[in-house]
């Protein structure tokens, strides 16, 4: 049954964003002394580059906290490396491919994402490699399903939050996407995609927004002069929208009881940033948190009238947008639950923005269990 | 907010009213139900006012008494009639005391107690409109007198939605008005958003919102540009590229999402661009941008809530849409992109009145001013703002410091025509003049050309009121103005067509006190032609059925070529006076007709007669006693019951029903077929509720309706250049119809391909009405 061995290494699945490269990489955890020695010296040091350091270069960064381990794929065993670098970086990428020869080693590079149509010709004309195109949503549902079903290193890979109309002390809560269909799925990059998903190859895409998370940094770095989206997101962590935000008590005093709309709700994103005596004492980390909580309610909000009108109860979220962003999903909880009156459920993943990438990955293996 | 009510304070000082301010709050010594509605930036003030005006009466004399040759038929009156009116103004918040201390010191009424208040400012005016007018603030919810003006003014102001299109010849497409209003969407973009279903006058929801709105775009427009108007902002964002801001489908894929029908120029990410850039931004840019990325949120939920309720009439109102073309534009474009042209984003005219309205309304309710149907005053209102490209929106706001719309309220409650085929897709008019230059500049043209006249007349008609002569100066200045306001904004008051013009020159007469310019031309004419009357039905029954079938139209046509409106027919009849009946006969086309369903007609009368005929008639004199009446006649004989429909107020020439009451009894003192069939109820008299040379079949007179209805009407007769080409040509009825009108104009005739006293003959049976030729069985008449 060694033929499907017969797959070449490197195990590559790419998923290039606007914003960002998602790369998963398998490591074989089973290497004979034999194959040790046949090994090509480039192939290598691939692996050695990319296992044996969690950055690279100044941007590209491992998820070592992703790492899943001990899988058994195509009969062999290791552990699949979720890395990450921001598109702008793809050139260099491209070049490094070209640098170490990439393509003497006859691997196919699978991709997906804009980027994958962006790039090809710069892959082929730079680096002297073909890609595999693959659909973004399709790598994207299969990438989940399978991670789902393989469970992060024994644990549930789904996550929701226990008690979410309290954010301040909702629970975050492992649980299992067994019997996952139909979903909704929100995917939240750059832009957001809304998909309904009815089974692992019959979805719809019901819209999308273009107030997603590159909307959210870009706004952040124009108001605040921040830079990257940890920068940002840490800045909103310690800020209060309020002082951005008119709030339905700022217009009527309290509750607007004609409407049952609480006095706390937004009633104007950054609308106090109409005074100029409000703009000129705000603080960044205000604005931040502003922008953060704008876009996100946004998302809610959108994704809520999806469920709705596809009469769907199970919203997952997922993207890149979501990254150690617990304000964020807290929030989505919190509003999935309470404008539904409790009807949707907001489900998480751990694995976030690396889908699309899995995704890609399993078609390598797919087209290699061809004859 | 404390920046702006420091601009307000330094503002009041110096700027003072610039227009004459008795122009601006008209009739404020009998104003009464004051409301207010005090926004970010403008406020709106309400009243009620009743307006004294003249009005002519015919009254007829007792010719009993004595019956002399040389007596006139009746005789003419001016009596003075109270007219209820309300009054709406619109000003910049900074000119709010200014106007509070004018309104204080000629408020003479003294029962007011009390002034209805909404919006944001009202809280913050409420002392100062305390103290100056010593009224007490009474605050009304915000939302629902939105939802009561938004019902107010769909329901009375036809053509007040309109779709924006902005390449167009016209930007703005006005659409009919359904006649049932409900349920429909209401999108309010103020500093958030609300939407609200409406399914009846008093029920209404807000089915959800977002706080991503007017103020969003403000807030964060004057974070990013540091500019710190709304308008400013628009204004750059109308001059900005947002691909250089935001990361489009084609940043990402190199081209489009060719599996998605993604096209590469969609945004996928707003302001994706700005996170990695190093580059500045221009102000421009990123305002464009902004609103991009507002407009097209606020689109998509606007339709997802509209599918979700299953709703496809979604208006758009508050101040981020206010009359403003390029906030009308991205919202416009984006309900299309999302609902792929199945939903129609849609803007009223009077958007920014619905909040005064609507806590007019409230403070109204002993009133009942939803019991009445309500008209547009064309002669006190200002219209549609100028949208023009090169009117930028700033000087637009300075310009227009004061605006104003007026209704009255009329006498008669107006619905549809129970006969109408399909009553949301009628439109009464057959050009849209603001659609098409050409026949705008020829009519727009011939209007101010016909001013002269019309001046000259309305002076000749009150010749024991030396003052006349400047009021019709007035009357001059007031309609050549609209006429230019017209010439630059066509669609300032809806479609403009050649009956808005019609209209609009009625109430600027009626706004100067000349009721009825052509009341004396129609004496004398009535009486001339009451004198013939008998001659005509004499010679009329010498003839054989057939050849008087054929005489009853020529007849009736032939009347119809006196007509004062006409500007070709006008300077034949001022110079020469003579101009008969037999000498219109001759003029008039040989057939076959430009229109000619003569023969269907024909054959038609060889079947079993009409249950009942509606008959809109056009002009006094010769047209209605000579024309009209013996072919109302005949039908009568046949066994058809005829109701005859006439103006309830003078327009031109065109008898009213006032009048037409006279003339049939006179009639019927000499006809024994009319007196018994008014005697017996088969000739009524009914009035259009209208006092337009033109007609409009979906607001008419209540009673008429229910008349109609009654009798089962099976035929509606329409004639005249004014009501049966101007309008309703297209029109279709659910019964039979017949159309009549000799072409009084050259351009006109010129443009349906016929000439100068061409005839519009044009009979129209419904698809599902239409006899089979076998079991007709032809009757033939005595």
């Amino acid at each position: 049954n060694h033929v499907v061995t017969k797959k070449t290494f490197p195990w590559f699945g790419m998923d290039i964003g606007g914003t960002l490269v998602k790369l998963v990489y398998f490591e074989p955890k089973d290497i004979t002394a034999e194959e040790e020695q046949e090994e090509v010296e480039n192939l290598k040091s691939i692996r050695r580059y990319l296992t044996s350091n969690t950055a690279y270069g100044k941007t590209g960064v491992r998820d070592v906290h992703l790492e899943l381990k001990n899988l058994t794929m195509c009969g062999r065993t290791g552990n699949l490396h979720f890395i990450r670098f921001p598109t702008q970086a793809m050139h260099r990428f491209i070049q490094m491919g070209s640098d170490k020869n990439f393509s003497s080693l006859h691997t196919t590079l699978c991709a997906t994402g804009g980027g994958a149509y962006k790039f090809e010709n710069d892959f082929r004309t730079m680096a002297d490699l073909e890609l595999l195109k693959l659909d973004e949503l399709d790598c994207l549902i299969h990438g989940l399903l399978y991670v789902d079903s393989v469970r992060f290193n024994g644990h549930p890979e789904c996550f929701y939050f226990e008690n979410p109309s309290d954010t301040q002390n909702s629970v975050k809560t492992p649980c299992s996407l067994a019997d996952p269909f139909p979903m909704l799925l929100v995917n939240i990059g750059s832009g957001v995609s809304i998909l309904a998903v009815y089974s692992k190859d019959y979805y719809k895409r019901v819209t999308g927004t273009s107030l997603g998370g590159g909307t959210f940094l870009g706004l952040c770095c124009l108001l605040t002069g921040c830079e990257t989206f940890e920068e940002a997101l840490d800045m909103a962590s310690r800020g209060d929208s309020s002082n951005v935000d008119k709030l339905v008590r700022d217009i009527y005093g309290g509750d607007y009881e004609r409407f049952s709309l609480q006095g706390s709700a937004v009633a104007s994103s950054f609308g106090h940033m109409m005074s100029k005596q409000k703009r000129d004492s705000v603080s960044k980390e205000d604005l931040a948190r502003a922008m953060l909580v704008t876009i996100t309610n946004n998302i809610g909000s959108i994704a809520r009238m999806c469920a709705v009108n596809e009469k769907i109860e199970r919203v997952v979220f997922v993207g890149n947008f979501l990254r150690i962003n617990t304000v964020s999903t807290k929030l989505l909880a919190y509003a999935m639950d309470f404008w539904s009156k409790g009807q949707l459920k907001a489900l998480f993943l751990e694995h976030e923005g690396y889908f699309g990438a899995v995704g890609a990955f399993l078609e390598l293996l797919k087209s290699s269990e061809e004859p | 907010m404390s920046e702006r009510s420091k601009t307000w304070s330094s503002h009041s000082m110096d700027k003072s009213i610039t227009l004459p301010p008795n122009e601006i709050f008209r009739n404020l010594e009998n104003a009464k139900r004051f409301a207010i509605d005090i926004g970010g930036s403008l406020t709106k003030l309400a009243y009620y006012s009743t307006v004294q005006h003249k009005v002519a009466k015919v009254r007829s004399f007792d010719h009993t008494a004595k019956d002399t040759e040389d007596d006139p038929l009746y005789e003419i009156s001016m009596q003075e009639e109270i007219l209820a009116r309300l009054h709406f103004i619109k000003f910049e918040n900074a000119y709010i005391e200014t106007c509070l201390d004018f309104i204080k010191d000629h408020l003479v009424n003294t029962d007011t107690k009390v002034i209805k208040a909404t919006g944001g400012g009202a809280h913050k005016f409420k002392d100062l409109i305390e103290k100056k007018l010593k009224l007490r603030v009474d605050k009304e919810d915000e939302m629902t007198c939105l939802i009561k003006g938004c019902n107010f003014v769909l329901r009375n102001i036809p053509h007040e939605a309109f779709v924006y299109v902005k390449h167009a010849d016209s930007e703005f497409r006005f659409q009919n008005t359904h006649p049932d209003i409900f349920p429909y969407l209401l999108i309010n973009i103020g500093s958030g958003v609300s939407i609200i279903k409406v399914e009846s006058e008093d029920t209404f929801e807000r089915v959800g919102g977002s706080s991503i709105g007017g103020g969003t775009f403000w807030g964060l427009g004057a974070l990013l540009t540091k500019t710190k108007r709304f308008d400013e902002l628009l204004q750059l964002a109308s001059k900005g590229q947002h691909t250089s801001v935001d990361m489009l489908v084609k940043d990402i894929y190199g081209g489009s999402y060719v599996s998605l029908g993604l096209t590469g120029d969609l945004i996928a990410s707003s302001f994706g661009k700005s996170a990695t850039a190093d580059k500045e931004f221009s102000k421009e840019d990123m305002a464009k941008s902004l609103l991009h990325m507002i407009s097209n949120d606020i689109g998509q939920l606007a339709c997802l809530y509209a599918r979700l309720h299953n709703l496809t009439r979604v208006y758009f109102g508050g101040f981020f849409i206010r009359g403003h073309p390029v906030t009308m534009h991205t919202i416009t474009y984006s309900i299309n992109f999302f609902t792929k042209g199945e939903v129609q984003a849609l803007f009223l005219r009077h958007e920014g009145y619905l909040g005064t309205i609507g806590a007019f309304l409230k403070g109204a309710e002993e009133d009942n001013p939803n019991q009445y149907s309500w008209g547009e005053n064309y002669a006190g209102s200002s219209g549609l703002m100028s949208t023009s490209p090169d009117l930028n929106p700033m000087q637009r706001a300075r310009s227009g410091t004061f605006d104003m719309l007026e209704m009255d309220r009329l006498e008669r409650q107006l619905v549809n025509l129970p006969l109408l085929q399909d009553p949301s897709s009628y439109i009464p008019d057959t050009v849209d003049l603001s659609e098409d230059a050409l026949a705008r500049e020829y009519w727009l043209y011939c209007f101010e050309e016909a001013l002269d006249g019309v001046v000259k007349r309305a002076v000749a008609s009150q010749p024991d009121l030396p003052e006349a002569a400047e009021r019709a100066e007035k009357f001059r200045h007031k309609y050549l103005h609209k006429l230019q306001t017209l010439r630059h904004q066509p669609f300032a008051y809806g479609s403009l067509t050649v009956r808005s013009l019609l209209d609009t020159r009625e109430h600027c007469l009626n706004e100067f006190n000349f009721p009825d310019p052509y009341s004396k031309i129609k004496q004398r004419e009535n009486d001339m032609a009451l004198k013939y009357f008998q001659k005509a039905v004499k010679s009329l029954e010498e003839l054989s059925w057939e050849q008087r079938q054929f005489a009853l139209v020529r007849g009736l046509l032939a009347g119809n070529v006196f007509d004062w409106g006409a500007k070709a027919v006008s300077d034949v009849l001022e110079s020469d006076p003579e101009f008969g009946f037999e000498q219109a006969k001759r003029q008039l086309e040989e057939r076959p007709w430009l229109i000619d369903n003569y023969d269907q007609w024909l054959e038609r009368l060889n079947g079993p007669p009409h249950k009942c005929a509606l008959f809109f008639v056009d002009n006094s004199g010769i047209d209605i006693i000579l024309g009209v009446f013996p072919f109302v006649r005949e039908l009568l004989c046949r066994g058809t019951e005829v109701v005859l429909a006439s103006n309830s107020s003078p327009a031109l020439n065109d008898v009213t029903n006032n009048e037409l009451q006279i003339l049939t009894e006179r009639i019927a003192a000499m006809d024994p077929v009319i007196q018994s069939a008014v005697k017996e109820d088969r000739l009524t008299l009914v009035q259009s509720g209208s006092s337009s040379p033109c007609l409009d079949l979906s607001r008419l007179d209540k009673v008429l309706a229910g008349v109609v209805r009654e009798r089962h009407t099976d035929l509606v007769i329409i004639e005249g250049m004014g009501r049966a080409i101007h309008t309703n040509y297209y029109a279709l009825l659910s019964c039979e119809s017949l159309k009549m009108a000799v072409i009084k104009n050259s351009w006109l005739a010129d443009r349906l391909g016929g000439k100068l006293f061409s005839v519009v003959f044009k009979y129209e049976v419904p698809l599902d009405k239409k006899p089979t030729t076998l079991d007709h069985v032809p009757v033939t008449p005595s």
